[in-house]
């Protein structure tokens, strides 16, 4: 198994909400988490993005329902 | 998505009442837009050319051999950033900074939480063009948010 650099986990951190990830990829990218907190970060922020997407959407929403 | 922005400015906030509802309305607006220019789109431009490795525009964050410059930090509090107005301005702002093409795959994948394979198939374009476009889309975000919001 090679390791990963940042760039690449970068890549399949991003891909990991699109696609399942295959089984070395997994392997690779939890070896590489454990050890980078950049990209622990980097992680954190893609999920982050998520949430705050769907906030955005439902903001108005909820203004209405209250 | 900068249509949608238009089309949203264009009718001004006479349209509606009060402010509050103007977000609602616009991510109406936005959904609509978005789903139009994917039927424009699927007809009159099937494929653009397109360079598979073409994250060359992030490149300058890593070294030679893929390691961070800089190593991204921690945001601090982004689970209360959401509950502030001026947060979702900001978010908003970013994303329509991004190119139209990026921004209408993200917010297809984000907003009308469509999976990348339907996504690939209304545009003609390969799975990996899709990660590729989103894998953009999230960098340039990233990125963008951290300069306006959380390292202000």
């Amino acid at each position: 198994m090679t390791l990963l650099s940042c760039k690449e986990a970068t890549r399949l951190l991003s891909q990991r909400e699109d696609r399942k990830l295959a089984f070395g990829e997994r392997v690779a990218l939890r070896v590489h988490l454990a050890i980078c907190n950049g990209c622990r970060n980097v992680n954190a922020q893609f999920k982050f993005l998520r949430l705050a997407v769907r906030t955005l959407s439902s903001d108005g929403n909820e203004e209405n329902a209250a | 998505m900068q249509e949608a922005l238009l089309a949203a400015l264009a009718a001004g906030e006479t349209a509606f009442g009060g402010r509050s509802n103007l977000r609602t309305w616009l991510t109406g607006i936005l959904k609509h837009k978005i789903v139009d220019a994917i039927r424009r789109q699927s007809r009159e431009r099937p494929a653009q050319e397109f360079d598979p490795q073409g994250e060359t525009e992030f490149d300058s964050l890593f070294d030679g051999r893929g390691h961070w410059q800089e190593m991204p930090d921690a945001w601090q509090q982004p689970e209360g950033a959401l509950q502030q107005k001026q947060f979702l301005a900001a978010l908003e702002a970013c994303l329509a900074a991004l190119p139209e093409r990026t921004a209408r795959v993200f917010m297809m994948r984000e907003h009308l939480g469509l999976e990348t394979a339907e996504i690939c198939k209304e545009l003609g374009v390969s799975a990996t063009h899709c990660w590729v476009m989103l894998h953009r889309a999230r960098m340039a975000l990233r990125l963008c948010l951290e300069m306006n919001w959380f390292k202000r």
